[in-house]
This record gives C-alpha cells, sequence and structure tokens, in this order.
C-alpha cells in the first residue's frame, strides 16, 4: 500500500479537484459554491450601484477590518467540522487585545506573542476540559468566554487601554507589505494554511472523520483526543492573533469589543456550507462567509453615503440578520433537495 | 511457545472477567486456526461480545492467557489490536458516512507526497483493494451513498489493507439482502484464500454452515462446544447454544394455525396501492386475528409498504380500506388514532428513546390519554406499566429501570406493550425479532401468537422465512413494490416462498397475478 505515482502537471489540479465527489447531483454543488455565487452578485451589485465601490481603498480597508473576524472564523470552522463550537473566541480576542496593548511599548514581537499565546492558552484549557473531563464543548467554551471576559476587563481596569504609538506595534494592524493590508496577508495565509491543512492532512481527514462519527474514528484507531484539542488550540491562538490586530489596528485594547464575534464567526462559516453539526465542510466557502457578511455591512455604509435612506447602526444589525436567515434558509432548502434528489 | 505454522493462530484460555462483581466469563476458550472460518455463536448475554471485547482490548481481562500469532498479547486498546494484526468490523459500521469511500479505507494511514495527502494515490490504491474483493465502486463517493454491502466492504477492505491476520465480523450479514450476503462470502472465502482468518458472529444458522470450518459455542459465559461445522447439524448447534430443547416451541405453533377467517370484514384492505418508487402495486388484505407475513427481498417494499399504511409514506395511488372504510392520513398520528400500530424495524433508530425509563417508553403513545389538567396521572401510568410488565414477561429490575439497559428481547417487549396498552386494531411489525437471541425469539413470536389469537390482525414483515411459515396464516409475496403471490395454509413453504420472491419460473406462471 506504499506505492507511489510519479508527481505530473496534472497531480495538483486533480488533487485541488479531489476532495468533492463526483456525481452528486446539482444541488450539492449549489449547496457548496451557492455562497460564492451570493458573493459575486453582492460585487456585481455593489461595483455597478456606489462609485469607488471597488475602489482600493474601500476594498482595502474592508479586507483590513474583516481579516480580524477571517482569522477567527478559520479556527471556528475547524471546531464546528469536528461537531463542537467555540464560544469563546470573541472574549479571547478582546482579553488579547488588553494584553498586548498592555505590552505594546515594548515592541511588535513580545506583545504580539503575549496576546496569541493567551489566545492559545484559553483554547488549550477548552480543549483539555472538553477532551478530559468530556464536558459539552458549548458550557465549557461558554465559562471560558465569561473569564476571558472578566480577566479583559481586569487587566484593563475597565477601560480601553491605548497603545504606544512609537513601538511599531501599530503597524500590525495598520501597516502594509507590497502594497497589501498586513492584516490581510495574515488572514490570507490562515485561510491558504487552512484549506491545506483541511485537505491534505491526516489532521484535516481526522477532523471531519470526528465530526462524521467520533465513535467509528476511535474505533479506527484515530487521534481524536488530539485532534480535538488541538482545534481549540488553533481556534483560541487565532482568536488571540485577531486581538492583537484589534488593538492595533484601533489604537486601544477594548476589553469590551468582541462580544458577538463568536456569532459573527459561526455565521461566516455555517453560510459557506459548513454542516453546524460536523462531519463536512469547507475552508474556501467559509472565506467567502466571511466576505459575504463584511460586505453586507460595507453596502450598508455605502446605502447611508447615498442620502437616500438613512440607516442606524440598529438597523444594519437587524437587516444583517434578515439576510443571514434567507442565507440560511436557502441553503437548507438546497440540501433537502440534494437529500431528495438521491445525494 | 513454539510459533511454527501448525500452531493455531489465536489461542484464549481460561479467560475470565466480572463485571461488579458478575462474571460474564468464566473459563472461556477460543482457538482459531490460521485461514479459518470460525463462528462464534451463543445466546444474548452469553459472553461473545465480552470475549470479542477482551481480544480486541476494549476490555481487559481478569485472568487466563491469550497467545495470538504464537506470542502471549495483552492489548489494552482497540488501536493496539488493530496494529497487531486483528481488525474488527462492527455490527453498526463504524465508518463516517459522511467521507468518501477511500478515505474510510486509509483515515490515519493517508498516501502521502511532500508530507501533503496524495490523492490520486489514494483513489488508485483504494480501487485497487475493493477491485482485488471483487466491488466495483465509485471511490470518490460518500459513503453514505453507497448501499449497505459496499460500506462493509469498505470495511472489510480497511482491515485487509491493515494486514489484519485475523477479522472478526460481528453479525456482518444482519443488514444485507441475499445476493450481498452472497458478494460477502466470496470475500470472506477470498479471505481465507489470502491466509487471512476469520471469526463470523451470526444468529443465522444457515450461514454459519455455508461459510465457516469451525464453530465455537458459548453459553452463561463459558465455552461449551468447539468443533467442526460438520460435526454439528442445526438442532444440535441450537440446543448446545441453549442447553434446552427449543425446537418444539416453534413446531408446535405451526400446528396450531387456524384457518383464516376470510368471511370476517378485513381489519386492513390494500388494493393498487403504490407509493414513490418502491411500492407499485400493492394488493392485500389481514383480517382480525390473522397474522399475515410480508415476504420479499430487501427493496421489495415491504418496509415502505407498512409505513403507507401507518401514514409515514405517502400514498400515491390505489386504495387503501380500514375496517371498511376508504382511509387516507395525513401524519401517523392519524393512522394512531385509528388503532394502527407500527413496531419499526430499528428499534435503537426509530423505537426506543434509550435514557427514558420502561414505564415512559411504555407509555408514551398513550401519555395524550394519561394526562389530566397537563399533569400525567402518575398512578394510572403505573398500573398500565405494571400490568404489561406481568403479561408479556418483561425482565426488568423495575418500571423506573432505563430501557438501553435491558436485552433487546425485552426492548422489543416494551415497544410491543407501547402499543398493546392503547387498543389497537391492526399491528404492523417490521422485523419484530432482528438482533434479538433465539430463546427470545420464540418467546416474542408466541406473545404476537397470543395477540392474533385475541382478535388482532398482525402484519408481519420478516426476512427470516422461518418466522412466516412457523406464524403466519397467509403470506404475502411483494417482489419490486408488487404483490406477486399469496400463499396459504399448506402451500406456505420456504421454497414457494423463495421461488415467488426470486420470481423462479413455475410459481410465477402459476400465479397469474400481476
Amino acid at each position: 500500500m506504499s506505492e507511489s505515482i510519479p508527481m505530473n502537471a496534472g497531480h495538483l489540479a486533480q488533487a485541488l479537484a479531489a476532495p468533492i465527489a463526483r456525481k452528486r447531483s446539482r444541488w450539492h454543488l449549489l449547496r457548496t459554491q451557492g455562497v460564492l455565487v451570493a458573493l459575486v452578485l453582492l460585487i456585481i451589485f455593489g461595483a455597478t450601484r456606489y462609485d469607488n465601490f471597488l475602489g482600493a481603498y474601500n476594498v482595502l480597508s474592508l479586507l483590513r477590518y474583516n481579516s480580524m473576524f477571517g482569522l477567527i472564523a478559520v479556527g471556528m470552522a475547524f471546531v464546528i467540522m469536528t461537531g463542537g463550537i467555540d464560544l469563546s473566541v470573541g472574549t479571547t480576542a478582546a482579553l488579547a487585545s488588553v494584553i498586548s496593548a498592555l505590552l505594546s511599548p515594548r515592541g511588535v514581537v513580545l506583545p504580539l506573542a503575549a496576546g496569541v499565546g493567551a489566545g492559545a492558552l484559553i483554547g488549550m484549557i477548552n480543549g483539555l476540559i472538553i477532551t478530559r473531563l468530556k464536558i459539552l464543548p458549548f458550557i465549557v467554551t461558554l465559562c471560558t468566554f465569561l473569564a476571558a471576559h472578566g480577566l479583559a476587563l481586569l487587566f484593563a481596569g475597565n477601560q480601553s487601554v491605548s497603545v504606544s504609538w512609537d513601538s511599531g506595534f501599530t503597524e500590525i494592524g495598520q501597516g502594509d507589505f507590497l502594497g497589501f493590508p498586513i492584516p490581510a496577508w495574515m488572514g490570507a495565509l490562515a485561510f491558504i494554511a487552512g484549506g491545506l491543512l483541511l485537505n491534505f492532512s491526516a489532521f484535516g481527514r481526522t477532523v471531519l472523520a470526528i465530526g462524521g462519527n467520533e465513535e467509528a474514528a476511535r474505533l479506527m484507531g484515530l487521534p481524536v483526543d488530539r485532534v480535538k484539542f488541538l482545534t481549540y488550540l488553533m481556534s483560541g491562538a487565532l482568536a488571540g492573533l485577531a486581538g492583537v490586530i484589534l488593538a492595533s489596528q484601533f489604537g486601544a485594547g477594548q476589553p469590551n469589543e468582541g462580544n458577538g464575534w463568536e456569532l459573527f464567526a459561526i455565521a461566516a462559516v455555517v453560510v459557506g456550507g459548513t454542516r453546524l453539526t460536523g462531519g463536512e465542510g469547507s475552508i474556501g466557502s467559509t472565506l467567502s462567509g466571511v466576505l459575504l457578511l463584511g460586505l453586507i455591512f460595507n453596502i450598508l455604509n455605502f446605502e447611508n453615503g447615498k442620502g437616500v435612506i438613512s440607516l442606524s447602526a440598529y438597523w444594519q444589525s437587524v437587516i444583517r440578520g434578515v439576510f443571514l436567515l434567507i442565507v440560511v434558509l436557502l441553503q437548507a432548502r438546497l440540501a433537502q433537495k440534494e437529500h431528495e434528489a438521491g445525494g | 511457545m513454539n510459533s511454527q505454522a501448525s500452531a493455531p493462530l489465536l489461542e484464549m484460555r481460561d479467560i475470565t472477567k466480572a463485571f461488579s462483581g458478575v462474571a460474564a466469563l468464566k473459563n472461556a476458550r477460543l482457538t482459531i486456526g490460521r485461514a479459518e472460518v470460525h463462528a462464534l455463536i451463543g445466546q444474548n448475554g452469553a459472553g461473545k461480545s465480552t470475549l470479542i471485547k477482551i481480544l480486541t482490548g476494549a476490555y481487559k481481562r481478569d485472568g487466563g492467557e491469550i497467545r495470538f500469532a504464537g506470542q502471549a498479547i495483552d492489548f489494552s486498546t482497540p488501536l493496539q489490536a488493530q496494529r497487531g494484526g486483528i481488525s474488527t468490523i462492527y455490527q453498526e459500521l463504524n465508518l463516517i458516512p459522511l467521507r468518501s469511500v477511500a478515505e474510510n479505507i486509509f483515515l490515519g494511514r493517508e498516501p502521502r507526497r511532500l508530507g501533503l495527502i496524495d490523492w490520486p494515490a489514494m483513489y488508485r490504491q483504494a480501487e485497487a483493494l475493493l477491485a482485488k474483493l471483487g466491488i466495483g465502486a465509485d471511490v470518490r463517493l460518500p459513503l453514505h451513498l453507497c448501499n449497505t454491502a459496499t460500506q462493509q466492504m469498505v470495511a472489510i477492505a480497511r482491515a485487509v489493507s491493515q494486514h489484519a491476520q485475523l477479522v472478526i465480523m460481528d453479525e456482518p450479514t444482519s443488514s444485507l439482502d441475499e445476493q450481498e450476503v452472497e458478494t460477502l462470502f466470496r470475500v470472506i472465502r477470498q479471505l481465507k484464500a489470502d491466509g487471512v482468518s476469520v471469526i463470523f458472529v451470526s444468529h443465522r444458522l444457515d450461514e454459519l454452515y455455508a461459510v465457516c470450518d469451525r464453530v465455537t459455542v458459548m453459553r452463561d459465559g463459558q465455552t461449551v462446544a468447539e468443533k467442526a461445522m460438520s460435526d454439528m447439524d442445526k438442532l444440535q448447534l441450537v440446543t448446545t447454544m441453549l442447553g434446552r430443547e427449543l425446537a418444539s416451541t416453534v413446531a408446535r405453533a405451526a400446528s396450531d394455525s387456524a384457518a383464516p377467517e376470510t368471511a370476517r370484514q378485513a381489519t386492513l384492505q390494500l388494493d393498487h396501492l403504490k407509493s414513490g418508487l418502491r411500492v407499485n402495486e400493492a394488493s392485500f388484505a389481514v383480517h382480525p386475528g390473522e397474522i399475515v407475513g410480508l415476504a420479499g427481498l430487501l427493496g421489495a417494499g415491504r418496509t415502505e409498504t407498512a409505513r403507507c399504511v401507518f401514514g409515514a409514506n405517502k400514498v400515491d395511488g390505489g386504495q387503501m380500506k380500514l375496517k371498511g372504510q376508504s382511509v387516507s392520513w395525513q401524519s401517523p398520528a392519524d393512522a394512531i388514532a385509528h388503532g394502527v400500530a407500527y413496531l419499526s424495524e430499528d428499534r435503537k433508530i426509530e423505537g426506543i428513546i434509550p435514557e427514558m425509563s420502561v414505564a415512559e417508553n411504555l407509555t408514551l403513545v398513550l401519555l395524550p390519554k394519561l394526562v389530566k389538567l397537563g399533569v400525567v396521572n402518575r398512578q394510572a401510568q403505573q398500573e398500565i406499566v405494571q400490568k404489561f410488565i406481568s403479561r408479556l414477561q418483561i425482565k426488568t429490575s423495575g418500571p423506573q429501570q432505563k430501557i438501553r439497559e435491558l436485552s433487546g428481547g425485552n426492548q422489543q417487549k416494551v415497544l410491543l406493550a407501547r402499543w398493546l396498552c392503547s387498543k389497537i386494531d391492526l399491528l404492523m411489525l417490521d422485523e419484530p425479532t432482528r438482533g434479538i437471541d433465539v430463546g427470545a425469539k420464540a418467546e416474542i413470536l408466541n406473545l404476537i401468537r397470543e395477540l392474533a389469537d385475541d382478535g388482532l390482525a398482525v402484519l408481519m414483515i420478516a426476512s427470516e422465512l422461518e418466522e412466516l411459515t412457523a406464524y403466519a396464516q397467509r403470506v404475502v409475496v411483494l417482489r419490486d413494490g408488487y404483490s406477486v403471490r399469496e400463499l396459504q395454509g399448506g402451500e406456505i413453504s420456504e421454497t414457494n416462498i423463495m421461488a415467488a420472491m426470486a420470481n423462479a419460473g413455475r410459481a410465477t406462471a402459476e400465479e397469474g397475478v400481476q
């Protein structure tokens, strides 16, 4: 069973197409790629309706801001694909933003490492309790959600913590590299690495196997607990990184930011067609999901800018919620059609 | 001590195991030769599963010795056993339905290239493995889109690719139709030819004779017989397994079947019933006091027909009459309200609620009638529960015991009681004896017979033909969704049923139906 074939030109293309099963109905394709279609339609809508929608400034600031959600969504996607959930990412990001802001006078590396490290630590605690003590992820991460929020307020003294503007720390969130925002680079890297990890590593396949049937995965001898632990560790660390970017981008550690980010991330993952019960999912569609949710806000801002209607932030939230519901409903319908068509 | 090829592949000796003081195994013994297909049989609770779990490292033994391939072994996890050459194919297939066939074979051991999973190689190797087993399947397809037999072959291919020397199959045929069983047997013979030994656990005795070389019989945690298959006939096998004469009960049941009451109004009358792809034209009747058997291969539309009558599947055409009245259901609740009951074939998924007590499970259907002002009348509930526990002789420590702790046969009795306590006219049973040990089988079937004798109309779907020949007054045979044959009285024989199911020449020529 250890034979191997020579690498050829078609190898990668074939391999990239490989995880998508053939002989599935068009419903499956529509369900998994539907979010991409919606994204393209929304971009076309925005581009024809508003000036400067596709201008460099708008695109780059959109990416700069939404990369935080992107990072969190990558971690969340892995957790959800194991059949778990991580509610602690939002306040973990807030905690990391405070810690990195406090350490920001010490340069770039230390606050960055501390922020990511704090997130990783919370992820490890989640993972350990979930795998060793066998407590439901929902409960465990709800507890760490509360604890992280408390810690963030405690460290911050219940107010925002200004960052140092001289140490270079703000470059993480505000700087560019090759004309592209640094956070967007990080986000892009996370998505590429995440995609590779999911589709081309034993780790990724084990994640899906666990979500598909945990008991079977255990009986197959797969390292179930270790992989679950690692997904929470990853999710925590990425949330930490998002928190560092938050502090750096807005010039302050924000103990009360991040509330609801976990829901944004879950929404992005689910809109991307990943099953909330685990076992099936895609990193690429998760990216589409993040961009889709980000674009809706962006478009609402443009709409306000046109001065025809004026929507408060509250109404924007309502509209986003309704839009999300529509997308999820559509997907549920498609999944049903797919089921009826026999896969 | 000696490890030459002539020594047995596996020797388990004097194995003992107790659970919280209760002995599950007392000096159990199992010897498997090389390239041997070995039947392991016994009633539920005889210790088969415990013995296998000790072998595969899922349980730790209290005493005894295990030698495998010439070495003393002591696996502490199923993974270690797998690596040591012992693979298990579980009754509830333990694979990942949403992942592809190839992934299910190679999960955890994916072929790599430059550290990344080499998908083309994985697909090629998976195809080659399945081809060797004589299975053509799209290895890219998610497993849940494959039929059960293919899924099983995938599990076997996984074991083979791990260089297993011993493959344990726990009731592998329980969800296969006859053709699929043939395929499985072919694969087992192939394994044997390749020098792999197989432990074959099954409740279907015919299969043991078809494929096994030797047999180990267990009873009450002990090994009571170890023989060549050819040295034991079926009756010996059953009596050894049960430690008593059972055959008499089954035989008696056949003789006292009363003449069908065709004169009386039919409880259920189906006329050219059509539903979806599986039921094309089903026409038959069930009368009060009668057990009608519904026979057919998997996919012949037996379950679907029953689900139509129960209001769980949509009726697309034809007529359905209940006690002379033409009816059509919106949902099972309608059917239940009119006295129709259906016991599904999958207890675990559609029947029991494992974490709830025997009492709660038993009164679920009746619950609306037990509620006064939103409060459950506990006393009435208790009375009903006690009545049925004693009437059906349900073996339980008490009404509050969780149903999952009961044996399969007793769970089935609770489900029967669930319907019986709410005054029904028509009882439909889908494979009522599946996964139930031989002793309890006869008990359940006799109970069904008594219920029919009390005037209930019973429609029984069964794949075990001897259950139909022994218990049904009439047998309706379905093929591809058509009711192709109806057998009565002396006509009911396994040969006739099989001939009708298989569309074998003469039977069809005679039938004149369809």
